[in-house]
């Protein structure tokens, strides 16, 4: 067992002693739930028949090896796969009960309800303003002060409000790479989702921003759903409630981060975290 | 050795990279540079006084007083030039002698007649005054100095004489004594000869000083005035001086042209100073001030560009061009985000593709005949040819350009950003116009400024469309109906068919150095606007 690892899980739940009882609460409410759902491209399959629980207001991480099957996943929660030409879901995937990909779902209110927060850092080549106002204005807000708090809010809220309150009206590239990250997770927050996606957030980023990041996570779990994939197996045991181990497109196991990383049930899923995966 | 040979590579390489630059450098220098002087010239030169006698007649401009001090000074200097010509003129050419002496003798007739005299007293007297004018006639045509001699002497010594005391027959004998005094002092066996030369000569100076003290006034304005500019005075000058004749002394037939001083013909007649005159005080004739004529740029032309500026052309240029402009940046635009973010890729798709490609490859003066075949003859967007017309096959001119450019500004968008956009909640045409097309701005705006250098140099496609070699400046509402003149068009027509070509060339360089300078004028203004757009996008230029 990987010393590490295990140490990070001690640690985290002496922070976090509730935790401890996550798996008998009857608060426990399911927002996301896949039912055999599988993703096609093509021919190819991405996602093969996952069947998945994603509870409300907890940090549920996806892991697995590259070519997994953990973005694709993850991407269809908002249905951004449907950019990409002749990839096809099937299966069911509801949200609130409501099965995603059924026809009278409106995408663009469903990517709203579903906030998403991408691998590399990317803000518009707007204001810092601009960038975080753009999710609202498109949503129909004009009035100034509105839009004002709002921003405000968001950035407060990404712990960037300090840094760049100064330089709102300065291009967003400007701002150094965890900044920019910070920013789009600010520019997500904007328009208030019910469940922020995490594309890998903090592969790109150095040691520090990566720190800044997961305390944003731990900051935010208490307000959104939050569905992260990473690679880094130590992240996905300081930030995330459960973890979702997956494999050439199947999900092989699923329960509450402790006990993967402890104590895991699949042969595979020890392997993977103990790094002796080929 | 290996690593010897890629040093020596590596360093050859940089020089020709130096020497690339220093080419295109110098290529660019040796060809604007002749551009930019001689265009100068047609803003600043030396002005004569008909210069300013010129703009302050036709364009109402210079302070009057002291201009009719100069053209008082100037006419002073001019007076022996013209005095000394009308003298020569006395002996040379004897119409204005037959002229009078005919004059006379119909006044003469008409005196005769209210006399009331005898019959036979009158016709002797009407016979005697006709015999008497007759004579003088052969004797001013005649150029023999003894045949006139002795015809004076008999009408002088006629016995009659006492009969016409007193009556208007007396002035035929002034005449004769008048007459007989200029005789004395030229040499009339030349007289032919000199008459030719003569007329010849008083054209040249025409032209070098403008018309002469009695000639009626011209009816081209071209001719009212002599040599504005001094360089050309100095040309015309020469051309006063100098008689080009042909010298065949070569037995190969092929004549050499020889300049002949034209004092030499006039060599022994009072003619013959006014050559060293001019030559010498031809600046205090012309009085030559150094102008600097900025108002080239805003004044309308005169009798076809001979006078004044190039206005017209030059808000013609800027009608088609931001005419073009109006017209394939709203189409190229579209049409690119259609092709980049919502065209499937098919057959259909590649085909339209390859049009656009061929369409950037048509040569310009088709696109004139297919503007003038479709805008004008079939769908009559303007009776006849018109700005609206011209812009609009302008804008099918530059439509692939800008297609192309936006296209690949588009393209060249990171596809994190329609993501975002549409991780947002926005819609595709949202993400398009909101997050896509401000990030391709920059490239779309170099589209534009490629295409509008184009728009404003092509000449083809307005031949049929828009052009006109001569025309007012055109209010806004105008172009939808008038046809104008465009600086492209105008230094093609000003430098082939205009009638006088050698006399406009600072016209030509200064329509060619003021197109260039407008478009790289417009292509600044672009750049500036684009550097802004990408300093507001991504924080730096």
């Amino acid at each position: 067992m990987n010393i590490s690892i295990k140490s990070v899980i001690e640690k985290k739940e002496s922070l976090q002693p509730y935790l401890r009882n996550l798996s008998n609460s009857s608060l426990n409410q399911t927002i996301i739930r896949a039912k055999k759902f599988s993703v096609f491209y093509g021919d190819a399959i991405g996602v093969n028949k996952v069947t998945l629980d994603i509870t409300k207001n907890l940090v549920t991480a996806i892991i697995g090896p590259s070519g997994c099957g953990k973005s694709t996943f993850l991407r269809a929660i908002n249905r951004m796969n449907d950019l990409i030409p002749n990839c096809r879901a099937d299966g069911l995937l509801y949200i609130d009960g409501q099965s995603i990909y059924s026809r009278d779902v409106d995408v663009v209110t469903l990517r709203r309800n579903v906030g998403m927060v991408f691998q590399k850092s990317n803000p518009f080549p707007k204001s810092v303003f601009d960038n975080v106002a753009y999710g609202p204005r498109i949503h129909g807000i004009k009035n100034l002060t509105q839009l004002n708090k709002m921003v405000e809010r968001s950035l407060i809220r990404t712990a960037l409000w300090d840094e760049v309150k100064d330089r709102l009206h300065e291009s967003a590239l400007a701002l150094s790479g965890g900044q920019q990250q910070r920013l789009c997770i600010a520019r997500a927050l904007a328009v208030n989702p019910e469940i922020l996606l995490m594309d890998e957030p903090a592969s790109t980023l150095d040691p520090r921003s990566t720190a800044r990041i997961e305390d944003l996570i731990a900051e935010l779990r208490k307000d959104y759903t939050i569905v992260i994939v990473t690679h880094n197996m130590q992240q996905a045991a300081r930030v995330s409630d459960y973890t979702a181990f997956f494999y050439e497109g199947k999900l092989i196991e699923f329960g509450l981060t402790k006990d993967i990383f402890t104590n895991p049930n699949e042969q595979q899923t020890e392997d993977y975290i103990t790094g002796r995966f080929g | 050795m290996q690593l010897q040979t890629r040093k020596l590579l590596d360093k050859s390489f940089t020089g020709l990279n130096l020497f690339s630059a220093f080419f295109l450098i110098s290529a660019l220098i040796i060809i604007l540079g002749p551009i930019f002087f001689k265009g100068i010239g047609a803003f600043v030169f030396k002005g004569t006084i008909e210069y300013r006698r010129m703009i302050f007649d036709q364009f109402g401009r210079g302070n009057k007083e002291k201009i009719s001090k100069e053209i008082a000074y100037s006419q002073k200097a001019r007076k022996f030039i013209y005095d000394t010509i009308s003298d020569f003129e006395k002996g040379i050419i004897v119409e204005p002698y037959i002229k009078e002496t005919k004059k006379i003798y119909k006044e003469y007739k008409e005196y005769l007649a209210s006399l009331k005299l005898t019959v036979p007293h009158q016709t002797e007297l009407r016979r005697k005054s006709r015999s008497l004018h007759l004579l003088f006639i052969k004797a001013v045509e005649s150029t023999d100095k003894g045949e006139i001699e002795d015809i004076f002497n008999k009408i002088l010594s006629d016995p009659y004489r006492k009969s016409f005391d007193s009556t208007p027959m007396q002035k035929v004998f002034r005449l004769v004594t008048r007459y007989s005094e200029i005789v004395n002092q030229v040499d009339l066996s030349n007289r032919e000869v000199y008459l030719e030369y003569l007329i010849d000569l008083k054209d040249r100076l025409r032209i070098l000083l403008g018309p002469f003290p009695k000639d009626p006034k011209p009816i081209l304005p071209r001719n009212h005035y002599g040599q504005t500019r001094w360089d050309r005075s100095l040309v015309k000058l020469d051309d006063v001086l100098f008689i080009e004749k042909y010298d065949y002394s070569d037995s190969s037939g092929i004549g050499r042209m020889v300049q002949y001083p034209r004092a030499e013909i006039f060599k022994g007649t009072p003619v013959e100073h006014i050559f060293s005159y001019l030559e010498d005080d031809l600046e205090s004739i012309l009085l030559p001030k150094t102008v600097f004529y900025w108002r080239f740029l805003i004044d309308v032309p005169l009798d076809s560009n001979i006078f004044g500026g190039i206005w017209p052309a030059i808000l013609g240029t800027f009608y088609l061009t931001f005419g073009a402009l109006l017209f394939s940046i709203p189409p190229g635009i579209i049409a690119a985000i259609y092709l980049t973010e919502f065209a499937k890729e098919n057959w259909v798709i590649r085909l339209i593709r390859t049009c656009i490609g061929t369409l950037a490859g048509v040569p310009s003066i088709v696109f004139g005949l297919f503007g003038l075949a479709f805008f004008i003859n079939t769908i009559h967007v303007s009776t006849s040819k018109s700005v609206l017309a011209g812009s609009m096959t302008l804008a099918i001119l530059v439509l692939p350009t800008i297609i192309r450019a936006s296209e690949e500004a588009i393209r060249a968008v990171p596809h994190t950003y329609k993501e975002a956009a549409l991780s947002l909640g926005a819609s595709r045409w949202r993400a398009v116009l909101t997050a896509i097309l401000p990030a391709a701005l920059p490239g779309i705006l170099t589209g534009i400024i490629i295409s509008m250098g184009r728009a404003a140099g092509e000449t083809a496609p307005i031949i049929f469309t828009a052009a006109v070699s001569v025309g007012k400046p055109l209010k806004l509402w105008e172009t939808l109906s008038q046809p104008t003149p465009a600086l492209s068009w105008n230094i093609y027509n000003l430098c082939t068919e205009h009638e006088a070509v050698d006399e406009i060339r600072h016209v030509q360089y200064g329509m060619v150095l003021t197109l260039i300078l407008i478009v790289l004028l417009l292509n600044i203004i672009a750049i500036i606007l684009r550097a802004r757009i990408n300093k507001r996008l991504i924080g730096r230029t």
